[in-house]
Formats: C-alpha cells, sequence, structure tokens
C-alpha cells in the first residue's frame, strides 16, 4: 500500500518469543530505566523559596510611576481608560492646589485610579496609550484574595513608593523593565 | 504443683521480646509509607515530600495525624462488627508473622540466654503460610461487610489472587524445604549463617517464584488488583474512613516488611553478615549486628518492593490469572523436580 509518509511502521504480528514471554528481562530493563532516574537533575523549582525567572517582556501588575523627584506623573488624561479593551480602569481627575507641587508634576492628577485585577487581561495597551510614562506593567502578578473587591486595585496598591524617602522599595518595585 | 510452675522470666522476657518487635515494626512502617513516597519521587525525578521538618521526616506523623482526625464513618447499610473487625484482622494477622522470624543470634543478659526470635516453632513456615493466609480474611471481611459492589468485587479479587498465588509460593518453599531439610525458620537461618552458601544460590528460581507470589499476597503494585483505583475505586477500603482506613494501609506495608524478612531469613541468610565471622566479637554485640544486618537486608528488599512497583504498570486480571497457574505453578513444580533430582544425584 502507498504510504502517505515515510514514518509509517508495519505493526508485528509474530507471537512473542520464550524470553518474551518470560517479561522478567523487559522488566529488569525498565526497571534500570527507573533506576537511571533516581541520578536525573530534578526540574522541580521550590516555589516559595525559589522562584521561576520571567521573561524581559513579561507584563504583570501595572505600576503608576513617579519621576525623579518623586510626583507622580500621572495627570488623569483617561488615554489608559480608552485604550483598556477590558475596560478595567476608571479614574477622576482633579486640579492640583497651591502647595502640591510636590506630589503631583502636571496641574491635573487622578484623585481616584482604580485598576479591576479581575477585568483586566494585562494585554498592556494602557502603557502603550500613555503619553507620559505613568503607568507600566511591571514583572509580579496580581496575587490571591479572598474576595472579589480585593482585586480592585486603588491607587494606594498601585502607586510606586518615593524615589526620595524609600529608595530601597522604590528600585525594587521599579525592577529591571522600566 | 508442679503443672502450674513455668518460668515467669521467659514470659516476661517473651513479651518485652513481642512490645519491641510490634513497636519497631509500626515505626519503620510509619517511615515506609514516608521511603514510598520518596521512592517513587525520586523515580520520577521530583524532590517528594520535603515541607514536614528536615527533609520532610515528620510527614509520616502528619499524615498520621490526619488519618486519625478523619470522621469516623460507619456506612448505615454495612454489617457493623465485620466492618470493624475487617482493618483490625488484617493488621493483626500481618503483624503475626513476626513471631517466627529470628532477628539475630542468642543475647546474654542479667545471666540469661535470650534468643531473639518470639516464638522457635518446628514448623515456622508452615504458621507462616497459615497466618499469611488469614491476611486474605482481613480483606475479604472488610470488602463484604461495606456492602458496596466495588468493594465486594475486590475482595473476590483479593481472595482468588491470594490463592492462585499461594499454590506456586508453597511448591516454591517445598523445593526450599528439601534443600534444608527443616521448616523451622531458626534453623534454616543458622545453616545459612555456618558458613554455607545462602538458599538463593542452591534455589535462584525458587527464590524468583517465591518473590513474585509474595508481591502478589501483599497487594503490590504489578499486582494490586484489589485495590485497582482507576476500575474499583480503592476497591475493599473504599468505604473505610479515619484509621480503619489507616489500617489497611499500614498493614500492607506491615505485609511488605514481614515478606521481605521471612525472603531476607530464608533466601538471604537472614542475621548474617557475609564474609565477617561473628565469632570474633562478644556474643551480644554480634548479636545487635545481625539485628542490623537483617534491617538492612529488609529495607534493600522493601526498596525492591518500591522501585518495581514505579516502573511497572497493573496486569489485567486474566494476565494475573494466566501468570499464577500457566506459568508459575509449572515453574514451581519444574523447580521441585529439579531440586529433587539434584538432590538424588548428588546421593
Amino acid at each position: 500500500m502507498q504510504t502517505l509518509t515515510n514514518k509509517a511502521l508495519a505493526v508485528q504480528r509474530q507471537p512473542m518469543t520464550f524470553w518474551e514471554r518470560l517479561y522478567l528481562i523487559n522488566i529488569i530493563k525498565g526497571m534500570m530505566i527507573t533506576f537511571s532516574h533516581m541520578f536525573k537533575k530534578q526540574p522541580t523549582i521550590r516555589y516559595p523559596e525559589q522562584k521561576r525567572e520571567f521573561s524581559p517582556v513579561f507584563r504583570g501588575l501595572h505600576v503608576l510611576n513617579r519621576d525623579e523627584e518623586g510626583r507622580e506623573r500621572c495627570t488623569a488624561c483617561g488615554l489608559c481608560a480608552v485604550a483598556c479593551p477590558a475596560e478595567a480602569i476608571t479614574m477622576e481627575a482633579a486640579e492640583r492646589m497651591e502647595g502640591e507641587e510636590n506630589i503631583y508634576r502636571e496641574e491635573k492628577y487622578a484623585a481616584k485610579y482604580e485598576i479591576n485585577m479581575l477585568r483586566c487581561i494585562f494585554c498592556g495597551l494602557c502603557e502603550e496609550a500613555c503619553p507620559k510614562d505613568a503607568i507600566y506593567l511591571s514583572e509580579t502578578f496580581a496575587p490571591a484574595n479572598y474576595t472579589r473587591k480585593g482585586f480592585i486595585y486603588d491607587k494606594n496598591d498601585l502607586l510606586i513608593p518615593n524615589p526620595l524617602t524609600n529608595a530601597a522599595d522604590y528600585a525594587k518595585a521599579k525592577g529591571v523593565q522600566a | 504443683m508442679t503443672l502450674l510452675s513455668f518460668d515467669w522470666a521467659l514470659v516476661i522476657e517473651k513479651l518485652i521480646l513481642i512490645v519491641i518487635i510490634v513497636l519497631t515494626t509500626l515505626l519503620i512502617t510509619l517511615y515506609t509509607t514516608f521511603g514510598e513516597r520518596k521512592v517513587a519521587a525520586i523515580l520520577q525525578d521530583r524532590p517528594g515530600p520535603n515541607r514536614a521538618g528536615p527533609f520532610g521526616l515528620l510527614q509520616p506523623l502528619a499524615d498520621g495525624l490526619k488519618l486519625i482526625m478523619k470522621e469516623e464513618i460507619i456506612p448505615t447499610s454495612a454489617s457493623k462488627w465485620l466492618f470493624i473487625l475487617g482493618p483490625g484482622l488484617a493488621m493483626t494477622a500481618s503483624l503475626m508473622t513476626s513471631a517466627v522470624i529470628p532477628w539475630g543470634t542468642d543475647v546474654h543478659l542479667f545471666g540469661r540466654t535470650i534468643a531473639l526470635q518470639v516464638a522457635d516453632i518446628n514448623i515456622g513456615i508452615l504458621y507462616i503460610f497459615a497466618v499469611v493466609s488469614m491476611g486474605v480474611y482481613g480483606i475479604m471481611i472488610g470488602g463484604w461487610a461495606s456492602n458496596n459492589k466495588f468493594s465486594l468485587m475486590s475482595a473476590l479479587r483479593a481472595a482468588s489472587q491470594a490463592i492462585s498465588y499461594e499454590i506456586a509460593m508453597g511448591l516454591a518453599l517445598i523445593a526450599l524445604l528439601m534443600t534444608t531439610g527443616s521448616l523451622s525458620l531458626k534453623t534454616i537461618v543458622a545453616d545459612q549463617a555456618a558458613g554455607n552458601w545462602w538458599n538463593v544460590v542452591y534455589q535462584p528460581l525458587g527464590f524468583i517464584i517465591f518473590f513474585i507470589c509474595a508481591m502478589a499476597e501483599c497487594n503490590r503494585t504489578p499486582f494490586d488488583l484489589p485495590e485497582a483505583e482507576n476500575e474499583l475505586n480503592f476497591g475493599y477500603h473504599q468505604e473505610y474512613s479515619s484509621m480503619k482506613l489507616g489500617f489497611y494501609l499500614f498493614a500492607e506495608y506491615v505485609n511488605m516488611i514481614m515478606s521481605s524478612a521471612i525472603m531476607a531469613s530464608m533466601y538471604f541468610g537472614g542475621y548474617d553478615l557475609p564474609f565477617f565471622d561473628e565469632t570474633t566479637v562478644a556474643p551480644n554485640i554480634a548479636a545487635m549486628i545481625g539485628v542490623g544486618t537483617l534491617l538492612i537486608k529488609i529495607v534493600l528488599f522493601v526498596f525492591l518492593f518500591m522501585w518495581i512497583r514505579w516502573t511497572i504498570p497493573r496486569f489485567r486480571y486474566d494476565q494475573l490469572m494466566n501468570l499464577g497457574w500457566k506459568t508459575m505453578i509449572p515453574l514451581a513444580l519444574f523447580n521441585m523436580l529439579l531440586t529433587g533430582a539434584l538432590i538424588l544425584a548428588k546421593l
């Protein structure tokens, strides 16, 4: 018969020989295979202590960025919310008052900024849409939570630590990507 | 009354020995369950249980605690007394085997000579057979009393499997008895320890047959049809929970240890450490070395059991019966004839 590929093999229909019927030799062969696995390297990553490294293009939890002087970059323009295909972002804008120049960089800022992590698909379009480099996706993921409400992250959860007052946490949160 | 005067020291000595043997067996059993999981893990390139305590060494205690804390359920349609009797019987039968195993040479303590064997009966091997056959009652009673179709089927499987493989096992042993000329385990081990070759040299085929049958008797994996998870839903212990389930599971491991001890005693010299002259050290130390040697042999056999379990898949039921009746029994008969012929030729 014409075969479609050269990988086709004729099925062996010969009755088993005495040694094959004894099974013992093949069982010992199999046991040698399992025994050799005792000396193989285990691919296991012992999770809470060891963590797998994410790839450099991994898109994880959002971070609201600050500039070098520790001021929030976000101006609540709403482009990220418009770009978001999952409609996970909501924000409310407010005007910067006198004396708040060291907190907010522009004259308008986000008084409320929420991302629903259950809706978010981590596509990164908000990062691409942002004209002020105020939001980017970090290299961690949203941890488990007991309630749905717990997955709505507000500004406290998203804002990066202040580089002036808390440099170590800032560097940690910033990661290698930004 | 001279009839009633007996050696109370002997009774106490034997009682202490029994308690020690039972407790150590149960402790070793606990760690065998741990060893099983570790061996399985290592053979499958996994680390295995390693969270409870250093290297996971407290895992068996956690398992035991979990089993005890679980809710005890007795199904309403179950036969209550038999349901409770089943696991107890399985455990008792597997522990009773330890009575005739010689754990070492004599120990001299407090001016007495203490044999490290609970009972040196001259029909030790027959006794083992009787007790091992009783073990299947635990499974049968448990399976029947559960009033569950799967459990009943598994009990039937266990019974027919045990009967089929006991024949070949007995025939393999008859060949061994022809060479040793004694039914007492103490004599058999002492003969091997006295500088002769181990019996496995005279009876290689008999050993393989005995080993395979022992595996079948213990319901270990290539022959674990009574508890076939994917067709019988765990079989005879399906309705069991809490420590009654634990008893069944432990009984399997105790069985494994006991058959390892029997195999080590009958075919691999028991407490005999090869290439070592026991007379060069003090008798007590020699006895302790003997106990250690036997334990090491047991551990090696238990590892072999586990190694096979995690290598070979389960037999189909007709394959099991074919192997038992059409291969094992003829082979055992052939082995018997061969042994007889060789003994005759030598004479």
